[in-house]
C-alpha cells in the first residue's frame, strides 16, 4: 500500500514535528470551514457519519453515526427537554496503548474542534474530555488548546456568529482503568467510584446526571472534522466496506522502531510492522507473537499475523479484534508466559470489585497463571484455567472480565505447549 | 525464571491516617475551588470530588491524610465516606506520605518487553529501595504501577516534582535513569527539564485558575 501523504492524514502532526498550537493547526487547514460545518443541519452531518462507516476507535468499533443519531433531536413541537452532554473518554490505559497521548499533545486541536462540531451535532451546550490523571503535561496542553480556541472565537458563545455555544471542560481522572469503561466514566465524572452501570438504559437516554450522553473515544471526536470536511471519497476509499478510513496504530514491544503511526485500515499487518515499524527485531523469522489490539485482545502466531489484515472484521475472523489497535510485537526472545501473567496481575489489579466472578476470578486467574508460567503445577490446571476463563467470561456487568479472559485463552489456545513444556520439566 | 513482582499499590496504603492537623484552603485554593465548581452543573458538585483531592494532595504534602478527605468532604457538603471512597478507589491518591518525588515506573506488557527490570534495577541500586518503599530522607518513593500509555517510548516512568507537577521521562535505559535520579537528588530542573518527555505548556490542569492566557 502506498504510503499517506500529509492530505490524506487526520492527525498530520501526530509525529510533533511541527506546532501543536492554534497557529499550527490552523496552518494545516485547522478551523477552516468551521462556520459551515455549525451551519449545516445535524441530520446532514449523521447521515455523513453513517455513510462513512466510521466505528469507534476506543475499542468496541461501535458505528459513530448510529451511536449519534441515538440521541434526542430538538423539534418545533417538542423542544428537549433536558440537557444533552458530549463526552470525550480520554482515559487512555489498555496496555499497549498510547495514540490518544500523542494527539493531546501533538495535534490536541484536533480534538477541540471535534469537540465543537459534535456537540454541535448533538446538541451539547457542554462537553467534558476525562483525560486520565496520569496525562499531566498533556492535560496542560489540552487546557491551552481550548483557552487558544476560546480566544479565537471558536469555543464559547455565538461561535462565529453561529448561534452555537459550546463550553468544553478538562476532567482529570486519578487512575483507574475500568474507567475507560463509558458508565465507569460517567459515574467517576459525577465523584464517585468508578464502577459500571448496568446497561440499559444506555447513556444516550440516561447519561451523565441522568441526561442524554454521547461517550466517544479522543481519537473518534477527533477524526469526526475531516470526515465532515472532506468529500466522502475521501475517508471511504480507504479500508474494506465496514472498517473504511485511516487509524492510529500504537506499535510497541520487539519492532526496530516502535511509533505511533496513522495508516489506512486493512492494511495487512506484517506491512504495517515492516514498513512503518522497522521490522521485528531479530527479523520476521524470529517473530513469536502479536497482540494486535491492546492487552484485552487474544494474541495471533506468527502464522497468522504474516496473513492478517488490520481492521475490525478480518480481525474478528481470526478470532480475535482491533480493539484500539495497539499492536504489541512479541520476539521469539521474549518470555512470553510472564508477559501474559503481568497482563493477568494488571487486570487482577484493576478490578473495580463490583461482579463476584470478575473480583474473584481474575485473582484466581493470576495466581494460576503466575504457577504455571513458572512451571509449577500440574498439566490439569491448564484445563482448569482454560474452565475457569469460560465461568468468568460474560457473567459481570461490564466487558472487562471478558478482556481479562481472552489474553489468557488466547495464550492457552496458541502457547499450551510452552506451558506444557515448562511443568513436565519441573519449574 | 524470574517471579512476577506483584503490583505494590495495595502497599502504597488502602488504611487512611489521621494527623490531627487543623487543615484549611488559602484564598487562591478557595478561588480554583470556585471554578471548579462552576464547571459542573447546578447541584452536581459532588463532580469536584476528583479535582479537590488532586488540589488536597498536592496542598497537602503528597498524600491524604485523613484530615484533607475531611476539608475536602466539608467543602463539597457530602458525607466524609463519599470521598474516602474515592480516594481508595484511585491509584493516583496516596492514602500514606509518599517522598517528594514519587516514581513510577511501569512494568506492563509494553515495558516489561524492552526491559523495566533493568530499571527498576537501576533505581534500586542507586536508592536502596525496593517497589512501595520510600528512602529513608523522604525524597524519593518507588512504585511499580500499571501502563501509563507510553508504550512506544517503552521503558518509561512518571515523576513528581515538589510541587506536584508529573512528567514523563520515556524511552528509558539504565544510564538515563542514573541520570534522572542524579539531576532529582541535586534539584537540577535544567537536567531534569532535558530529561523529560513532554514540556507542558502554561496552564496547570490541576489549578486552572492560574493560568492567565
Amino acid at each position: 500500500m502506498p504510503k499517506l501523504t500529509p492530505q490524506d492524514l487526520c492527525f498530520p502532526n501526530l509525529n510533533g514535528a511541527g506546532d501543536w498550537g492554534i497557529q499550527g493547526y490552523q496552518k494545516r487547514g485547522g478551523y477552516a470551514g468551521l462556520k459551515e460545518l455549525l451551519t449545516t443541519p445535524q441530520a446532514v452531518h449523521i447521515q455523513k457519519l453513517k455513510d462513512s462507516a466510521l466505528r469507534g476507535r476506543g475499542g468496541a468499533g461501535f458505528p459513530t453515526g448510529m451511536k449519534w443519531s441515538f440521541m434526542p433531536q430538538p423539534t418545533p413541537e417538542k423542544p428537549l427537554s433536558k440537557p444533552s452532554y458530549l463526552v470525550c473518554n480520554a482515559d487512555e490505559g489498555e496496555p499497549g496503548t498510547c495514540k490518544d497521548r500523542d494527539i493531546l499533545r501533538y495535534d490536541p486541536h484536533t480534538l477541540v474542534e471535534g469537540m465543537v462540531v459534535g456537540c454541535y451535532v448533538l446538541n451539547a451546550k457542554v462537553g467534558y474530555i476525562y483525560v486520565r490523571g496520569e496525562y499531566y503535561d498533556e492535560s496542560s496542553r489540552l487546557v491551552q488548546a481550548i483557552e487558544e480556541a476560546r480566544k479565537a472565537g471558536f469555543v464559547g458563545k455565538n461561535i462565529l456568529g453561529t448561534g452555537v455555544d459550546v463550553e468544553i471542560h478538562v476532567h482529570l481522572g486519578a487512575g483507574a482503568y475500568i474507567c475507560g469503561e463509558e458508565t465507569a466514566l460517567l459515574e467517576s465524572l459525577e465523584g464517585k467510584k468508578g464502577q459500571p452501570r448496568l446497561k440499559p438504559p444506555f447513556p444516550a437516554g440516561f447519561g451523565l446526571y441522568g441526561c442524554p450522553t454521547t461517550i466517544n473515544n479522543v481519537e473518534t471526536i477527533a477524526q469526526v472534522v475531516p470526515i465532515l470536511k472532506n468529500p466522502l471519497e475521501w475517508w471511504t476509499r480507504h479500508g474494506r466496506p465496514n472498517n473504511h478510513g485511516t487509524k492510529i496504530f500504537s506499535i510497541s514491544g520487539s519492532v526496530n522502531k516502535p511509533g505511533n503511526v496513522e495508516a489506512p485500515m486493512s492494511i495487512p499487518l506484517r506491512e504495517l510492522i515492516d514498513d512503518y515499524c522497522g521490522g521485528v527485531i531479530g527479523g520476521w523469522e524470529n517473530l513469536q507473537a502479536v497482540i494486535p489490539g491492546g492487552s484485552s485482545t487474544p494474541m495471533l502466531n506468527a502464522e497468522q499475523a504474516g496473513r492478517v489484515l488490520m481492521d475490525f472484521d478480518a480481525l474478528k475472523a481470526e478470532g480475535t479484534g482491533l480493539g484500539t489497535a495497539a499492536v504489541v510485537v512479541m520476539n521469539k526472545q521474549v518470555d512470553l508466559l510472564r508477559v501474559m501473567t503481568r497482563i493477568s496481575a494488571f487486570y487482577k489489579h484493576e478490578s473495580c470489585g463490583q461482579c463476584t466472578p470478575c473480583r474473584e476470578g481474575v485473582g484466581w486467574v493470576y495466581r494460576l497463571m503466575e504457577r504455571l508460567s513458572r512451571g509449577e503445577g500440574s498439566l490439569d490446571e491448564l484445563d482448569q484455567l482454560q474452565a475457569l476463563t469460560k465461568k468468568i467470561e460474560g457473567r459481570t456487568i461490564c466487558a472487562f472480565a471478558d478482556g481479562a479472559m481472552w489474553p489468557v485463552q488466547g495464550t492457552i489456545k496458541h502457547f499450551r505447549g510452552l506451558f506444557e513444556e515448562r511443568i513436565r520439566a519441573g519449574g | 525464571m524470574p517471579t512476577i513482582r506483584i503490583n505494590s499499590a495495595q502497599s502504597t496504603g488502602q488504611t487512611p491516617k489521621a494527623t490531627g492537623a487543623k487543615l484549611a484552603w488559602n484564598k487562591a485554593d478557595t478561588a480554583t475551588i470556585a471554578e471548579l465548581i462552576a464547571r459542573y452543573p447546578a447541584g452536581q458538585s459532588r463532580s469536584a470530588v476528583i479535582p479537590l483531592l488532586h488540589l488536597a494532595q498536592r496542598r497537602f504534602g503528597g498524600w491524604l491524610s485523613v484530615d484533607a478527605m475531611q476539608l475536602v468532604a466539608e467543602t463539597l457538603d457530602l458525607p466524609y465516606i463519599r470521598v474516602y471512597e474515592v480516594a481508595s478507589f484511585y491509584t493516583m491518591f496516596n492514602l500514606k506520605p509518599v517522598g517528594q518525588h514519587h516514581l513510577q515506573v511501569c512494568t506492563n506488557c509494553s515495558c516489561l518487553i524492552r526491559g523495566s527490570d533493568g530499571i527498576l534495577k537501576a533505581i534500586e541500586e542507586e536508592l536502596h529501595i525496593t517497589g512501595g518503599q520510600t528512602t529513608k530522607d523522604g525524597k524519593f518513593t518507588l512504585t511499580e504501577v500499571e501502563c501509563l500509555g507510553a508504550c512506544v517510548a517503552a521503558p518509561m516512568l512518571q515523576v513528581s516534582e515538589a510541587d506536584g507537577a508529573m512528567h514523563y521521562v520515556t524511552n528509558l535505559d539504565a544510564a538515563k535513569t542514573r541520570a534522572l535520579i542524579r539531576a532529582l537528588q541535586k534539584d537540577d530542573d535544567a537536567a531534569l527539564g532535558k530529561l523529560v518527555d513532554t514540556p507542558p505548556a502554561a496552564p496547570d490542569p490541576i489549578t486552572p485558575t492560574k493560568y492567565a492566557g
